[in-house]
């Protein structure tokens, strides 16, 4: 993905100033938005196959009861073979993959890859607010991935290595008394940096969003995925100083003997599950939110029709990101609080499944009566809609604290989250993906293998994780390395679907090979007449410096005519 | 679907073997079938109105709604293609439409949280207990104590390894000793760590509950059958969370007092400095 640029573009810009930096220079010093974006994609797209393999491991050790990878892998990363470190490895590989996922894989995507990338060209701005902010948030995110990495191989429990308290990092789990060894501090210092990164890169999008839309680009002509980078910027914004600050009173309990969490000492370890979940339940909106803005892009673009109940999308979006501030207990229903906070938590998380409907209904009625094309975005876009569903229904469903009570840490929750974020955060990653593709590189994909890619992601995803319901009802517990025969049967069939799922992973790599080779040219809009916004309106891949001289955006001013809202000028 | 028809029907047929035979003699076996897809067998009333709570409102609704999702894209992928559908439709508002799909959502939520509500007090409030029991958890086995009424006991309940178990033992489910309670009391259980985070937890009771350093929390239930009943620790404590089971035999009263005799002269010899073996006070 190094030749983003088209040098004969420089030719055109060649008015500027300053040369363009080249090789190393070019990426390690990179203030452009466009070189960080791809930094950031590549980067994502490197910790995504980590993250994979990890679960195709575990998955590959969950195939049949007993115990049969882990052995192996432990006698391989850490030199013990025994099965005290097998069981041990695997609670760091579940952990590990968690914490890969969400903060190396499904954030740097959405956030920093096709945020950066398209947030200043969907406004008409030339860069971001804070280019050289931007590249320090990025090479931030290095750092933390190689402090968790490090984590892998430093001493967790005594005599094994790694983290294996699950990415929650629950003390005392966490604490000295179930992680004595620096394995966690690692992690813990490896989330701190994440969140600076993060905050410094939502201070960004704020700042850009808010400050150098084009004349003319009001808030409600903004498309759908501005909007969403800039929901998710204000959730990150308010709660990653809450996860700072309950780490740091992890890290100071764990090293310099405060009691914040400690009972003996007069903490309490539920105080920290309060401050984390009131992180990392906004946490897993900033996972799908800007999925939401990409999705609709691409169902509005795919059916020729713009979006249907624009401004109704827009305070979805909004509601959702408030709302997410207000449910966080819902992740704790089983440690013991009250009947009335339980009541609270109940009613406040079955609210949100409103402008979640609001959502859902509007990108069908986009799709209603429009033209639509189902190429590869669009098929990932509606296979989104359809996933994001069906963990939408089962979140109703563990929303009540009654129920929850008998599923709370099962399979059934696994099922839940992977449906709403390997299907759906994930699924919206590859629309947008494979939307932008060609404008980021100048080259067309391979429509037939992304096709593929799309169906046997689909198929292999939906095998690995439905049966997980099933398991949930029968009462499998989450995070076990064996589990008794009776759930044989269906962790077989999930296996199963994953490895099919990894095939696609594959059929995904090839694709990018065979379009960096083929080099088919893709011309500025390779999408038609649905794709109306500013982007499609630069040649492909745009020029190292675009909207240099502002585009004035054109519309209706009656801020209730979406028809026109978010699109670039009449061409 | 099979799920839904198959889960209702493992709901009904514990329903119906709860209103039959309220007091049946069989045993019932309170673990995991193969490939089993719905809710373990439930034998207290609030396991069984939750499981009907599930699979008459819940499931019909995250069923029904997913379905009309998928009747919607395939219909409209269908109607609205673009060899059926050249020329698209500009419509970007319908006030009514957006009206109607905030409020029926809004509506579903209603008819389920009404049932929920209910469901919720009735496992929080709990009745005054006939028998309390402490439960400690520790990486990684179970500790249940026994009152002085009882006799003020405690004994470990440790993970039976596979060249150990009996030949209809389920593997890694069978812990040594279980607990054991009489059936149709209200049993009290008091739940505590002593190191990291548990969850303890039994399916067919419809409970689960974190056990917490620092912490006494409070559940409880009333089986209405005899049998054996199995659950696993809930919440990730450390390279043995999986081989931590939690087994609970449900017997008539007199096979309960039967086993307080056994289990006195068992286990009183044991560790009598245990906390378990405090007085509990009732609340």
């Amino acid at each position: 993905m190094a030749s983003v640029t088209d040098l004969s573009h420089h030719d055109v810009e060649a008015h500027h100033e300053h040369h363009l930096p080249t090789g190393w220079r070019r990426f390690l010093y990179s203030t452009n938005h466009k070189d960080i974006g791809t930094l950031y994609l590549v980067f994502a797209i490197c910790a995504g196959l980590i993250g994979t393999a990890l679960s195709i491991i575990i998955r590959a050790e969950l195939l049949e009861p007993g115990m049969h990878v882990f052995p192996l892998i432990s006698a391989i990363m850490s030199g013990d073979g025994s099965v005290d470190a097998a069981k041990n490895m695997y609670n760091v590989f579940f952990s590990s993959h968690a914490i890969i996922m969400i903060f190396f894989m499904v954030m740097p995507a959405m956030m920093g890859g096709f945020g950066n990338w398209m947030v200043p060209l969907l406004i008409g701005a030339p860069d971001m607010a804070f280019p050289r902010l931007n590249n320090l948030s990025f090479w931030l995110l290095v750092a933390s991935f190689i402090l968790l990495m490090c984590s892998l191989f430093a001493e967790g429990s005594p005599g094994m290595r790694g983290f294996g308290g699950g990415w929650v990092l629950y003390p005392p789990m966490s604490s000295t008394v179930g992680t004595p060894g620096p394995a966690a501090d690692f992690v813990i210092l490896s989330m701190h940096l994440a969140g600076a990164s993060s905050i410094i890169g939502s201070i960004n999008f704020i700042a850009t969003i808010f400050n150098m839309r084009a004349p003319g680009m009001t808030m409600f002509r903004m498309p759908l995925f501005p909007w969403s980078v800039l929901v998710t910027a204000f959730l990150l914004l308010l709660a990653l100083p809450v996860l700072a600050g309950a780490l740091t009173m992890l890290l100071t309990d764990r090293n310099f003997h405060t009691t914040f969490f400690e009972p003996a000492g007069g903490g309490d370890p539920i105080l920290f599950q309060h401050l984390f979940w009131f992180f990392a339940h906004p946490e897993v909106y900033i996972l799908i939110i800007p999925g939401f803005g990409m999705v609709s892009q691409v169902v509005a673009t795919f059916s020729k029709k713009p979006i249907f109940g624009y401004v109704g999308m827009v305070y979805a979006m909004l509601a959702i990101g408030v709302l997410g501030f207000a449910v966080w207990a819902h992740h704790m229903f089983t440690t013991g609080m009250s009947l009335n906070a339980q009541r609270y938590f109940v009613f406040a998380t079955m609210v949100i499944a409103v402008p979640t409907g609001v959502k859902v209904f509007s990108w069908l009625a986009t799709m209603w009566g429009g033209s639509i094309s189902l190429r590869p975005p669009m098929l990932w876009a509606i296979g989104f809609v359809f996933v994001f569903t069906v963990g939408g229904v089962t979140g109703v469903v563990l929303a009540n604290a009654a129920i929850d009570r008998y599923l709370h840490d099962t399979y059934y929750v696994v099922a839940h989250f992977h449906y709403v974020m390997s299907l759906g955060a994930v699924f919206s990653i590859f629309a947008g993906f494979y939307y932008w593709f060609p404008k980021m590189t100048g080259y067309l994909y391979d429509e037939r293998l992304a096709k593929w890619h799309f169906w046997v992601s689909f198929v292999g995803i939906n095998l690995a994780f439905f049966p997980q319901h099933f398991l949930g009802f029968q009462g499998m517990p989450r995070r076990v390395v064996d589990y008794t025969e009776a759930y044989a049967f269906w962790n077989m069939v999930s296996s199963i679907g994953a490895f099919i799922g990894g095939a696609g992973t594959l059929i995904f790599l090839y694709l990018l090979y065979d379009a960096f080779k083929a080099k088919r040219l893709a011309g500025d809009n390779p999408w038609g007449p649905g794709a109306t916004t500013l982007e499609w309106q630069l040649p492909s891949p745009p020029p190292f410096h675009t909207w240099e001289t502002p585009p004035h955006i054109f519309g209706d001013e009656d801020a209730h005519a979406p028809a026109i809202a978010g699109q670039g000028s009449p061409a | 679907m099979r799920v839904s028809s198959d889960a209702i029907r493992a709901g009904l047929a514990a329903l119906a073997a709860a209103l039959v035979a309220p007091k049946a003699e069989a045993q019932v076996f309170g673990g995991p079938k193969s490939g089993g897809i719905g809710f373990l067998p439930g034998v207290t009333e609030n396991a069984e109105n939750m499981f009907w709570f599930h699979n008459w409102i819940l499931l019909p609704a995250t069923i029904g709604i997913s379905l009309l999702v998928l009747g919607l894209i395939v219909y409209i992928v269908w109607r609205f293609n673009e060899t059926a559908n050249p020329v698209p439709s500009r419509r970007t508002h319908n006030g009514l439409l957006e009206f109607a799909w905030t409020v029926a959502p809004a509506l579903v939520l209603v008819v389920i949280a009404v049932p929920s509500f209910r469901l919720l007090s009735e496992q929080l409030i709990i009745p005054a207990p006939d028998l309390t029991i402490k439960v400690t958890a520790s990486q990684w086995h179970w500790n249940y104590g026994y009152p002085k009424s009882e006799g003020g006991f405690a004994f470990d309940s440790l993970y039976v390894e596979d060249k150990d178990l009996k030949p209809d033992q389920p593997r890694l489910i069978t812990a040594d000793h279980e607990m054991v309670v009489p059936v149709g009391k209200v049993i009290e259980v008091d739940v505590t760590s002593q190191d990291v985070i548990h969850s303890f937890s039994v399916p067919s009771f419809g409970v689960k509950i974190d056990a917490i350093p620092g912490r006494l929390n409070k559940t409880w239930f009333k089986a209405d059958q005899i049998g054996m009943f199995y659950g696993q620790c809930s919440n990730i404590c450390g390279i043995d969370h999986a081989f931590m089971p939690i087994n609970v035999r449900v017997v008539s009263q007199a096979d309960y007092e039967a086993w307080l005799v056994e289990a006195k002269k068992q286990f009183a010899s044991l560790d009598r400095v245990r906390l378990a073996a405090a007085p509990l006070v009732n609340p």
